[in-house]
C-alpha cells in the first residue's frame, strides 16, 4: 500500500496532493496524520475510500494541532514513540484563522509535532473564500473584485514570524515547485525534537484560476518574484534562504491567474500591483534573496 | 478509608486510581480545583506514566483528548459552563468517532448574565450529542462514578464519551465524608484500556472519515444503538461495583414510595437530598408522596421512569434549567417517557444561577401541588418582583 493514494478525488494539478505525497514519502510513511477539515481531507478520507496508507485522523476544521498534540502525548504515555512522527496537514484557513489558537497552544507547549500548513491562499474547499493567508488583491467570493473593491485589501498574514515568535526549534517555507527542498526540510524537521512549522505553497487550480498544467509554473513564479520567499529558521535564527536569480516583476506571476486578472483593468489595480511589488521587494531585501 | 474531603478532591483521587494516560486541563470555576489537584499529583509523581497537559482552552483540551483517545489512551478532563459549551463541537465529534473520553462537568449556569453558580443549563445543552450523562447527588456517588464512567465508556459494546455531572459548589466545594477507594479495588474493577481499534502504524486506519449521504445515517444509527446498549451496560457495571464495594447506586432512576404515591416528585442532582427529606416528612404526616431520583439523563431510562410513575396521579419535576421557549428539559423528557399515562403534570425551575433553594420553598411547592393549589404546567420557583423593560 502506498502512503497516499491512489483513490483520492483531487483536481488534476492539485498542489495539496503533490505536497502531501512528498511529505509522507520523506517520512517513509512512519507517521501519524492529523488533518483539518478542508480540501485535502474531503478528497482523501471518504468512508471506504480512504487514500491514506498511514494512521490518519480528521476531527474538526480548527483543532488539528491540538489533536496532534494529543496523539503525541498518548504515544509518550503508552511508550510507543518509536512508531513514528506526528504530522499535521492543515489548510491556510485552518492554520492562520480559525485554528490559530490551538496551533499557538501546540507550538507554545513545543509538542514533538511537524505542522504542515498547506497554503493555497484561501478557503478552497468551500469555493475560494478569503483567509488570513490570501494575498493582497486576490479575488475571492467573500471579497470579490467589484466596481469599488479590488479584491483583498489587507496583507497576507505573516505566519512565519508568528511561528518563529513561539520560540520553536524549526520553521520553514517550502513550495511544490521544489520537491527536493521540500523533502529535505521534512526530513530535517523529523530529526528535530519539538514543534516544527512548515508552510508549503500549494497552488489551487480552481481557486486561482490556472490550468492544471500551470501548478508548478505558478508556484515557481511566486518564488521567482519573491512573493513567496523560501526560507528556513532554526532556533529563531534565519539559517537558509533560497536565492533568486533574475528576480521577475510580480506581474508575471499575477497575469497567469484568474484571481488577479482584474488588477490589470481595475481603477485600483495598478496601486495593488505596486503594493505587491513592494511586498516582493521588501522580502528580497529582508531575506537577501537576490543573487 | 472514610475521610472528610471536598468534592473536587473526591474526583481527583478517583481519577488517579483509574490510571489515565492523558489528562488535559483548563481552569474554570468551580471545576478548577479538580485539575489543580490532579496537577499536584502529577507534579509530585503520583500519576505514574500519565501525561498531564495544560491546554490553551477547553476547546484545545477536548481536542487533545480526541487525538490521545484515538491513539489508544485513557483520557480525562473536567470542565463546566462556558468551558463545556466551548468544548461542545469537539465532544460531539468525539461521540461520533466513538471515543471513550471521560469528563466531569461541575454543573454551572450559562452566561449572560455571567454566573459562576450552579444549575444544569450547561449539560442540558449537550443533551442530543451522543454523550452518556449521569447526575450525582453526593460526593461519594461522584467519587464512585469515575471508575464506573471509564468502565462503561470503554466497554466495546458502548465506546462513547461519558460525562459525570456534579453540581458546582454545592458538591464540588462541600466537605462530605467519602469512603475513598483504594488502588486494589479500582484495579479489580477497571482493567487497563484496550481499544478495539486505535491509531497505530502497525495497522494504519482512517479515523473521522467523511460520509456521503449513502452511508452517513448508518453511522448515526450505530451511535443510537451504542447509547441504547449503554442502558444495560451501565446497570451491569453498577452490579459489579456493588459486589466489589458493597455500594449499589440503584440504577438509572431510583424510586422511593412510588408504588402507592399519589404525587411523585422527580429530582436530579444534589437538590435530591432535600427533596427526599421533605418527602419523608410528608410521608410521616400520612401524605402519599414519593420521590424519583433521576440519575441517568442520557441514555434516558424510559422503562424505569415509566415504571416508577405509572401509579402516580400527579407528577412534579424540579428543574435546574429551562429550554427557553418551552419548559424545563427534565419535564420534557419525563412527559415524553410516560406517553399514554394521564397524570397531572407540574414542573418548577428552581435554583437557577445558584439561587439558594430553601427547604421552605420545596415544602411549599410540593405541598401546594399535593393540595391542588397550583396550575398544571411549567413554573419558576421563587422569583423577586421586578420590572421587565420591553421597548
Ligand atoms: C467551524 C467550522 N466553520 C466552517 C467550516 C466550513 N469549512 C470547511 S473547510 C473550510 C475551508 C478550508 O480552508 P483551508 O483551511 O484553507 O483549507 P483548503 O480547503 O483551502 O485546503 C470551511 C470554511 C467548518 N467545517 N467548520
Ligand atoms: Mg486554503
Amino acid at each position: 500500500m502506498s502512503f497516499f493514494g491512489p483513490g483520492h478525488g483531487a483536481c488534476p494539478g492539485c498542489g495539496l496532493t503533490i505536497a502531501t505525497r512528498n511529505v509522507l514519502e520523506a517520512l517513509e510513511g512512519k507517521c501519524f496524520v492529523s488533518n483539518s477539515t478542508g480540501c485535502l481531507e474531503i478528497v482523501s478520507s471518504q468512508y471506504e475510500r480512504s487514500a491514506w496508507g498511514v494512521p490518519y485522523i480528521h476531527s474538526l476544521f480548527e483543532n488539528a494541532a491540538a489533536v496532534a498534540a494529543g496523539i503525541e502525548l498518548a504515544l509518550k504515555a503508552l511508550k510507543r514513540t518509536d512508531e513514528g512522527k506526528v504530522v499535521v496537514f492543515a489548510g491556510d484557513g485552518a492554520t492562520a484563522d480559525i485554528g490559530i489558537g490551538p496551533l499557538s497552544g501546540m507550538l507554545d507547549r513545543n509538542h514533538d509535532v511537524i505542522y504542515i500548513c498547506l497554503d493555497n491562499e484561501a478557503y478552497q474547499n468551500t469555493g475560494n473564500q478569503q483567509s488570513g493567508l490570501t494575498p493582497t488583491g486576490s479575488n475571492t467570493t467573500t471579497m470579490p473584485a467589484g466596481e469599488l473593491m479590488p479584491g483583498k485589501t489587507g496583507r497576507k498574514k505573516d505566519m512565519i514570524s508568528i511561528a518563529v515568535g513561539h520560540g520553536i526549534p524549526y520553521v520553514a517555507t517550502a513550495t511544490v515547485a521544489f520537491y527536493a527542498d521540500l523533502r529535505r526540510k521534512v526530513k530535517k524537521a523529523a530529526e528535530i525534537e519539538g514543534a516544527k512549522y512548515i508552510q508549503i505553497h500549494t497552488p489551487c487550480v480552481t481557486g486561482w484560476g490556472i490550468d492544471g498544467k500551470q501548478t508548478l509554473e505558478s508556484a515557481r513564479l511566486a518564488f521567482e518574484t519573491a512573493l513567496y520567499p523560501i526560507i528556513e529558521y532554526e532556533n529563531g535564527e534565519l539559517t537558509k534562504v533560497r536565492k533568486i536569480k533574475d528576480r521577475k516583476p510580480v506581474e508575471e506571476y499575477l497575469r497567469i491567474q484568474r484571481r488577479f486578472r482584474h488588477l490589470f483593468k481595475h481603477p485600483k489595480g495598478q496601486e495593488i500591483i505596486r503594493i505587491l511589488q513592494k511586498i516582493a521587494d521588501d522580502n528580497a531585501a529582508k531575506f537577501n534573496l537576490d543573487v | 478509608m472514610k475521610k472528610v474531603v471536598r468534592g473536587f478532591y473526591s474526583i481527583a483521587h478517583s481519577v488517579k486510581l483509574c490510571k489515565p494516560n492523558v489528562i488535559a486541563a483548563y481552569p474554570i470555576t468551580p471545576q478548577t480545583e479538580i485539575v489543580e489537584n490532579l496537577a499536584k499529583m502529577y507534579s509530585n509523581g503520583e500519576l505514574g506514566d500519565c501525561e498531564y497537559v495544560t491546554a490553551e482552552s477547553e476547546f484545545g483540551a477536548a481536542s487533545i483528548l480526541v487525538g490521545a483517545s484515538a491513539a489508544g489512551a485513557r483520557t480525562f478532563t473536567a470542565t463546566c459552563s462556558q468551558g463545556l459549551v466551548l468544548m461542545s463541537e469537539v465532544l460531539l465529534n468525539a461521540a461520533g468517532m466513538r471515543l471513550p473520553i471521560v469528563i466531569v462537568n461541575t454543573n454551572r449556569a450559562l452566561s449572560a448574565p455571567l454566573s459562576i453558580w450552579n444549575d444544569h443549563q450547561d449539560s442540558m445543552l449537550l443533551r442530543d450529542g451522543g454523550l452518556i450523562q449521569i447526575h450525582v447527588e453526593t460526593n461519594q456517588e461522584a467519587h464512585d462514578m469515575v471508575p464506573l464512567a471509564f468502565k462503561v465508556a470503554e466497554n466495546p459494546r458502548v465506546m462513547l464519551p461519558f460525562m459525570v455531572n456534579m453540581d458546582g459548589f454545592k458538591l464540588t466545594h462541600a466537605y462530605e465524608p467519602v469512603d475513598l477507594l483504594d488502588q486494589e479495588i479500582v484495579d479489580s474493577f477497571l482493567p487497563p484500556y484496550e481499544p478495539p481499534v486505535y491509531m497505530t502504524t502497525k495497522n494504519p486506519l482512517t479515523f473521522g472519515s467523511y460520509a456521503p449521504p449513502h452511508c452517513y445515517a448508518e453511522f448515526r444509527v450505530t451511535l443510537q444503538n451504542a447509547m441504547m446498549r449503554a442502558l444495560d451496560e451501565i446497570e451491569k457495571a453498577y452490579k459489579d461495583w456493588a459486589e466489589i464495594t458493597g455500594r449499589y447506586w440503584g440504577g438509572h432512576a431510583v424510586g422511593e414510595y412510588t408504588d402507592d404515591a399519589e404525587l411523585v416528585v422527580v429530582s436530579m442532582g444534589s437538590l435530591t437530598g432535600m427533596v427526599r427529606d421533605v418527602v419523608n416528612e410528608m410521608r410521616r404526616e400520612g401524605k402519599k408522596v414519593g420521590l424519583l431520583k433521576l440519575r441517568t439523563f442520557r441514555p434516558f431510562p424510559v422503562k424505569e421512569v415509566r415504571n416508577a410513575l405509572k401509579n402516580a396521579n400527579k407528577i412534579l419535576v424540579f428543574e435546574r434549567a429551562v429550554s427557553f421557549g418551552y419548559e424545563g428539559p427534565v419535564g420534557i423528557e419525563v412527559k415524553s417517557a410516560i406517553f399514554g399515562f394521564t397524570p397531572e403534570f407540574y414542573s418548577f425551575a428552581v435554583g437557577l444561577g445558584g439561587r439558594d433553594v430553601p427547604r421552605e420553598e420545596i415544602v411549599k411547592i410540593i405541598g401546594d401541588v399535593y393540595e391542588g393549589k397550583v396550575e398544571q404546567g411549567f413554573h419558576f420557583g421563587t422569583i423577586k418582583e421586578f420590572e421587565e423593560v420591553v421597548v
